[in-house]
């Protein structure tokens, strides 16, 4: 359990800061810090286990149906790297103190500093690659936060969004990288993993996963071509440029590099693109680092070189270059975090970074000097340095090593060591020596401990190591480079491997060349600055802006919101997939005989059809429209009556006639006529789709009706369940009412939502004060003499109670005729409508004494009480019963618990028509519709409103 | 045994609303009582209906008392009780939320027809009968686009007309389709279909065939499958943030319901369909996800960004649907859950900001909101969670379906992380944007009444991705036991005694 701990130690820290900022900056610093420290007691616990030959494990399941578990193991490498990110972390924390300024929010850095210390830990901790990728992309998403910390600086913004992108997008290419590692593994654990080398060489998936790795690791540790992101990283506070961009993060890229060694090394792949690409960024960024004027600026190209330095020596995939590579990981970890807390320190004292307005610190700020020169010095890889010894040794080895030609490798190297020198002493010499200037921006003076504590102390390392590498690093190189290799490996570090060794004229050759570019940086600069070259910002925002924009216009492009477009195109996907459908199977078309077309059929279904092509070309006058639909919807009427379904006749005449006369009181508030909002081209192109609809829906109809369904339908037992079963000689109704009761449940509902959602809409226009002016404006003008014609209010007064009898008396006899709950809320909402239609909306309304709510709560109520009645008799919701009840005087009758439930369904259909009514009627008082004095007035009274 | 408990997530919900609109219509407080406790029954009988599920396995509900295939039957299995559990924890974040936002006093009726919604998804979730399904599918629509104009405005207004008329489209073609079925087969009971179809005469398998593409095409609709999508960024970005988030699950119905039938009724070994669902769904799913992914970068306003975020889940869940293997479906499962959460997260976190920013558009900048620091951790979490990073459930959905798709790995794989890689870039810019970019404008003075509840509906989804995470290996234990129940059907076959039960 315990590298579980150490790993969630960290995290677990990130949520401490944040509180004990409010105990002051020291208590939360020192928390921060005491959290950090526990997780390195706990490692350093574990360490005598690891450097004799041992490895800890630590195994939680988490999703085994993946394989991806929580396993943890620590061997030298693991306990190399965490042992670096928790000890530069202590460091940086100390660091970080005394650096950050009081406006700047603490608890917040050190919460993101934990994340990423911890997702850091996870990585170098992980057993299982899956795990590891976790961890890894939360490095990308943690130092996101660390780099954009200052938020109110683009830069901070944009290499915050460039980093997240380039080390995000690696991780991405990562991720199927890792899966197809595997599975040619047949595990994701990474003890399994590594003892499958001869498989993963020899897997024809051996290349894709490697490049897709290689991927992940090249854009975390900065090689070309994805090293430009790192200097843009460098907006971010100092501290996170030290451990983030120098000591840690970037090393994420090699661990994995190293971590994979044993299973991917060794092949010619590898060899190329490792080493290739190691060597091309030392190379390239040694030399950009010498001209950069921004001290951090040069330290991060310089650290980029160095990185190349290492990817390029675990490239060459022999033994002694991997032990080189672990050794230099140590020492650049060293150096280079101390002079990044360096640059930081003059920032800080002096308020610029910028070497043309620096010089002459020496003697202003000594001890910061001090640091600044073993460190660079180290740096440069003079002795006796710990950085001399691995930069000997990498010498050494490149100068061993074919690539292209025997030599070339070693060349390269040495003009990468040469460029290296010379960077080195430029950020001493224009940075420290030379006189002192009074044109600071700040008058610098070396700062108290707690900032130049952290580097002094890994100055000190450097030297120790430089001086004493056998007793102070041999052991640690020796455990992480047996990791590395799989073999034991016991180094021999010396400063002096004799005259014969071509590493020390190489090294010569670097120092005098260095130093003589340093001599010569006037011109050189002169002619960098003239030279063109490529601007990687400027090539990163022109490819990912364009890219924005491209994702912009397509996407309103696509989505522009036009209805008729995206139902175009979903007639046209819909018919297609139809038609492709039905071509990949067999067809036997329809046997059932056709019936003989009578005349009058005939006649029916040409006017249908005329009224129905009527309407695309009479549309735009909305109440023609209005009427020929009207037309369309009522000889369905006769068709059902030919196909002996009187309840769907009555069903289909009532539900007509509302809906029209609803869409008719509707129409009051919209312009008469519509207008013409496409052209001819495009309307020809709609009627297209409109007839690829219709003949597609004409066709399906037409099999529909003249087969047979292959198994016998369920209607069969609905016809002869009908009177016994259900109790009702009506089998539409007792569908509708008991077989398939629940069904007729929902749609009462759907009714019931709807005129709530009416009443909803019709509130919200109300209370818009843009839409109740329009309302007001549109107020009709007078067209008719006869604003209320006697005739129609007197018949329609007339006609009310002797529809509400007719309503009545459908719902008693649903169960057995034609009729049912339904149709009888249909007629009672048809007697009130013409009521509104005679009378105005307003005089109707005014005499309505309840809430129509209340007939659609009391409906869905009803209807829901007498299904879950049966409950009572244990029986499921909606199971009806029914009785023959004989009462004098009148015959045998039948009472079922089923009218109970229609009783619910006409209150449902009643409320809800009656509702959208009252919704409209609310709208018209507001057009400035008057109440009339009497019922049938002829002239608006313009006194009252 | 469960008895009436199966139906009762639907008809608690109904009588709820009719409560309501009875006799608590002028009263917000009673209101938001009776709906938060309904809610929180909902959930306990979730839990109860879930535990029942995967301990007895299916069971059947004889509606009316009737046998089945003749009446319509409710069937509670582990898929359908998973579904209805997902959606009572949902609403009850949602309708904290909405208490807490202040966002139900902005119209008539927000209770009412969150209940009525609550009544349509989770009577479509329960159901075994197709026809059946059709009747929820008005429900849930007719109540969405209630809750959808809630509180109004002309935008909303426009967006919600183009909602409802898309979606008709699709309840009309889910008639023709049912007609269809019921031609060809004769019977529109969900395992009756199953038992029946592999016996289907070789001359009806184009009309099959047919039926069979319709379906899925309607289910396709409201999981806004490309090209039937069209309809859901101008909705989801113009409801009210509190609505959309509700509408997380709705998508799901159409995610659900092409898994029941694509695994159930037209299984990929059925002689007629074969692969065709997996041909059609498959495709789509893809570029469904590109688009999704496209539109995260483009999008110039927050909730269209967060409108386009839910395409692309649909398109990942679409993909691992797609497969019809009970190794990509369990992994489709997994997704399904994390990718309802983490939209819903995502809608409520853009909702907060919406609500304190100057603007909505995310190519202006405006003054920092109140609250910017809790505010922005809350969109960090549900942006990693939406573009699948780790170390929330979104990242372990995607390597579970990656991990799923092996055979298929250059072109699947590419899609989806090459998607992951657009929306890692459309968050991030906007995210800097939203909360980092300084503006010129003053701030103006906050002076909004603490939102107490709201903020705890927003962590409550964020806690429930957590707890999807932590809880990943029990959960794709139980959700490959779901998965493979839903292949080898006879299970719930046999629970609807067909043709004996009632």
């Amino acid at each position: 359990m315990t590298l579980a701990l150490i790993a969630a130690l960290p995290f677990l820290g990130a949520l401490l800061p944040g509180l004990m900022i409010r105990a002051g900056r020291d208590a939360c610093a020192a928390l921060t810090g005491s959290v950090t420290l526990l997780a390195l007691c706990l490692l350093a616990l574990q360490a005598p286990t690891v450097l004799a030959g041992g490895i800890v494990q630590t195994r939680i399941d988490w999703l085994p149906a993946l394989g991806l578990n929580a396993t943890f193991f620590l061997d030298g490498l693991g306990l190399l790297f965490a042992g670096l990110i928790l000890g530069i972390g202590l460091l940086i924390i100390l660091y970080a103190r005394f650096y950050l300024a009081k406006s700047d929010p603490m608890g917040q850095f050190y919460s993101y500093l934990m994340l990423f210390q911890g997702a850091m830990v996870g990585i170098v901790l992980s057993d299982n690659i899956l795990l590891l990728l976790i961890f890894w992309e939360l490095t990308s998403l943690s130092s996101f936060l660390l780099i954009g910390y200052w938020k109110h600086l683009p830069e901070g913004r944009q290499g915050a969004r460039m980093a997240l992108a380039v080390t995000g997008g690696g991780g991405l290419a990562m991720i199927a990288g890792m899966l197809i590692l595997g599975n040619i593994a047949g595990s994701y654990d990474l003890t399994v993993i590594l003892t499958q080398k001869e498989a993963i060489q020899a897997s024809p998936w051996y290349l894709p996963a490697l490049i897709l790795i290689l991927l992940g690791a090249f854009t975390k540790s900065a090689q070309f071509p994805f090293h430009f992101w790192l200097p843009h990283a460098m907006a971010a506070p100092t501290p996170v440029s030290a451990y983030l961009h120098s000591a840690t993060m970037v090393k994420a890229g090699l661990f994995l590099m190293a971590r994979l060694w044993p299973v991917l090394a060794g092949t010619p792949e590898w060899f190329w693109i490792v080493s290739t690409a190691g060597l091309v960024t030392m190379v390239m960024a040694a030399k950009i680092a010498f001209f950069k004027d921004d001290l951090k600026a040069l330290l991060a190209f310089s650290t980029v070189s160095h990185l190349g330095l290492i990817t390029m020596l675990l490239g060459f995939g022999t033994r002694a270059a991997a032990t080189v590579a672990v050794f230099h990981i140590i020492n650049h970890a060293t150096f280079k975090a101390a002079l990044f807390m360096t640059a930081g320190i003059v920032d800080h004292e002096a308020h610029t970074r910028d070497i043309k307005r620096l010089g002459g610190l020496r003697t202003l700020m000594p001890i910061t000097f001090g640091i600044a020169l073993l460190a660079s010095l180290s740096m440069a890889g003079i002795p006796p340095l710990n950085g001399f010894l691995s930069k000997e040794l990498m010498l050494e080895e490149a100068a061993h090593t074919t690539w292209i030609t025997p030599w070339a490798m070693g060349v390269l190297a040495t003009i990468a060591a040469l460029f290296s020198v010379a960077y080195s002493f430029r950020f001493l010499a224009h940075g420290f020596l030379g006189p002192v200037r009074d044109d600071y921006p700040h008058t610098p003076h070396d700062p108290g401990p707690g900032l130049w504590g952290a580097p002094a102390f890994l100055v000190v390392l450097v030297v120790v190591i430089g001086l004493f590498p056998m007793a102070s690093a041999a052991w640690l190189v020796n455990a992480a480079a047996s990791a590395v290799t799989g073999e034991t490996v016991a180094v021999k570090i010396t400063h002096w491997h004799g005259l014969q060794a071509v590493a020390l004229w190489m090294s010569v050759a670097a120092v005098g060349g260095g130093l003589m570019m340093l001599g010569a940086f006037g011109p050189l600069r002169a002619i960098w600055d003239a030279t063109p070259r490529p601007e990687a910002k400027r090539i990163f925002d022109g490819i990912i802006e364009p890219l924005a924009a491209l994702a912009r216009s397509l996407t309103y492009a696509l989505h522009n919101s036009s209805l008729s477009r995206a139902i175009a195109v979903a007639v046209l996907a819909i018919a297609g997939a139809g038609l492709w459908a039905f071509t990949g199977g067999g067809h036997v078309p329809g046997t059932r005989a056709l019936m003989p077309v009578e005349p009058l059929v005939a006649v029916v279904w040409a006017v249908m059809l005329a009224a129905a092509l009527a309407v695309p070309f009479l549309h735009r006058v909305r109440v023609v429209a209005l009427v020929f639909v009207g037309v369309v919807g009522l000889l369905l009427v006769p068709f059902f009556v030919l196909m002996s379904a009187p309840d769907l006749a009555l069903t289909q005449l009532s539900v007509e006639v509302v809906t029209i006369l609803l869409m008719l009181l509707a129409l009051n508030f919209l312009p008469k006529t519509t207008p013409e909002e496409s052209p001819a081209p495009r309307r020809l192109f709609d009627a297209g789709v409109a007839g690829i609809a219709g003949a597609g829906i004409g066709w399906l109809a037409w099999e529909m009706l003249t087969r047979q369904a292959a198994f016998p339908p369920i209607s069969h037992f609905h016809l002869a369940q009908s009177k016994p079963g259900a109790g009702g000689t009506n089998v539409v109704n007792t569908i509708l009412v008991d077989f398939r009761g629940y069904d007729t449940f929902g749609e009462i509902i759907v009714l019931g939502i709807a005129a709530l959602a009416i009443y909803a809409l019709s509130e919200n226009l109300l209370r818009s004060p843009a839409v109740t002016r329009r309302l007001a404006e549109t107020r009709p003008e007078r067209e008719a003499g006869d604003r209320h014609p006697m005739m129609l209010v007197v018949s329609t007064r007339l006609l009310l109670p002797m529809a509400m009898m007719v309503g009545v008396y459908i719902y008693l006899r649903g169960h057995n005729m034609p009729g049912g709950g339904f149709v009888a809320g249909l007629v009672f909402a048809i007697a009130y409508l013409m009521q509104y239609m005679a009378s105005g909306y307003v005089w109707s309304h005014s005499r309505q004494r309840f809430d129509h709510h209340v007939l659609i709560g009391w409906g869905v109520l009803i209807a829901t009480l007498s299904g879950a009645g049966a409950w009572a008799f244990g029986l499921p919701f909606l199971t009806s019963g029914f009785e023959y009840v004989h009462l004098w005087p009148l015959e045998e009758f039948e009472l079922a618990t089923a009218a109970i439930f229609d009783l619910g369904v006409f209150l449902c259909v009643l409320g809800a028509v009656l509702l959208a009514l009252a919704s409209l009627s609310r709208l018209a008082q507001r057009t400035g519709e008057v109440v009339n004095t009497r019922a049938y007035d002829t002239e608006a009274p313009q006194e009252t409103r | 045994m469960t008895g009436h408990w199966i139906i009762l997530p639907v008809v608690l919900p109904a009588f709820v609303a009719g409560l309501m609109v009875t006799a608590m219509r002028n009263d917000l407080l009673l209101k938001r009582v009776t709906g938060v406790t309904s809610i929180l029954l909902l959930n306990a009988l979730a839990l109860a209906l879930l535990w029942s599920a995967s301990t007895h396995g299916p069971q059947v509900y004889f509606l009316g008392d009737w046998p089945a295939p003749f009446g319509i039957v409710l069937v509670l299995d582990r898929l359908s009780a998973m579904m209805v559990l997902l959606l009572a924890a949902l609403a009850l974040a949602v309708v904290l939320y909405a208490i807490g936002s202040g966002w139900d006093a902005k119209g008539a009726h927000f209770h009412p027809l969150l209940q009525f919604l609550l009544m349509g998804i989770g009577g479509a979730f329960l159901t075994g009968d197709a026809f059946n399904l059709f009747v929820f599918f008005e429900i849930l629509l007719i109540a969405s686009y209630g809750l959808m104009i809630h509180g109004g405005g002309s935008a909303r207004a426009r967006a919600g007309l183009q909602y409802v008329a898309f979606n008709l489209i699709g309840s009309s073609l889910f008639l023709f389709a049912l007609a269809l079925t019921y031609s060809v087969t004769g019977t529109l009971n969900i395992a009756d279909l199953a038992a029946k179809l592999p016996d289907l005469p070789q001359g009806d398998a184009a009309m099959l065939r047919v039926t069979a593409v319709l379906l899925i095409l309607v289910f396709a609709i409201k999981g806004a499958l490309v090209p039937l999508q069209f309809w859901l960024p101008g909705t989801y970005a113009n409801a009210p943030g509190v609505v959309a988030a509700m509408f997380a699950v709705m998508t799901k119905v159409g995610a659900y319901a092409t898994l029941r039938f694509g695994a159930m009724v037209f299984p990929p070994d059925l002689p007629a369909t074969g692969t065709l669902i997996s041909d059609l769904i498959l495709p789509a799913g893809l570029v469904t996800l590109v688009i999704g992914a496209i539109g995260v970068l483009g999008a110039s306003t927050l909730p269209r960004l967060v409108a386009f975020g839910g395409i692309a889940s649909m398109g990942t869940a679409f993909i691992a649907i797609g497969a019809f293997t009970p190794a990509t479906t369990a992994a489709a499962l997994y997704y399904i859950l994390h990718s309802t959460l983490a939209t819903a997260a995502m809608f409520l976190v853009a909702d907060l900001v919406i609500r304190r920013r100057a603007h909505a558009r995310l190519t202006e900048t405006a003054p920092p909101i109140a609250q910017a620091g809790l505010i922005s951790a809350l969109y960090m979490a549900a942006a990693i969670a939406m573009a699948g990073m780790p170390p929330l459930s979104g990242f372990l959905g995607k390597l579970l379906i990656l991990d799923a798709f092996r055979a298929q790995a250059p072109l699947v794989w590419s899609v989806i992380l090459l998607s992951s890689f657009l929306m890692i870039l459309g968050f991030a810019r906007a995210g800097s944007t939203l909360f980092w970019k300084p503006s010129a404008m003053e701030a103006a003075p906050d002076d909004r009444a603490p939102e107490g509840l709201a903020f705890t509906g927003t962590f409550g989804l964020l806690a429930g991705l957590v707890a999807l995470t932590l809880l990943a290996g029990p959960v794709t234990g139980w959700l490959g036991a779901t998965s493979e129940s839903l292949y080898a059907p006879q299970g719930y076959i046999a629970a609807a005694r067909l043709g004996q039960g009632g």
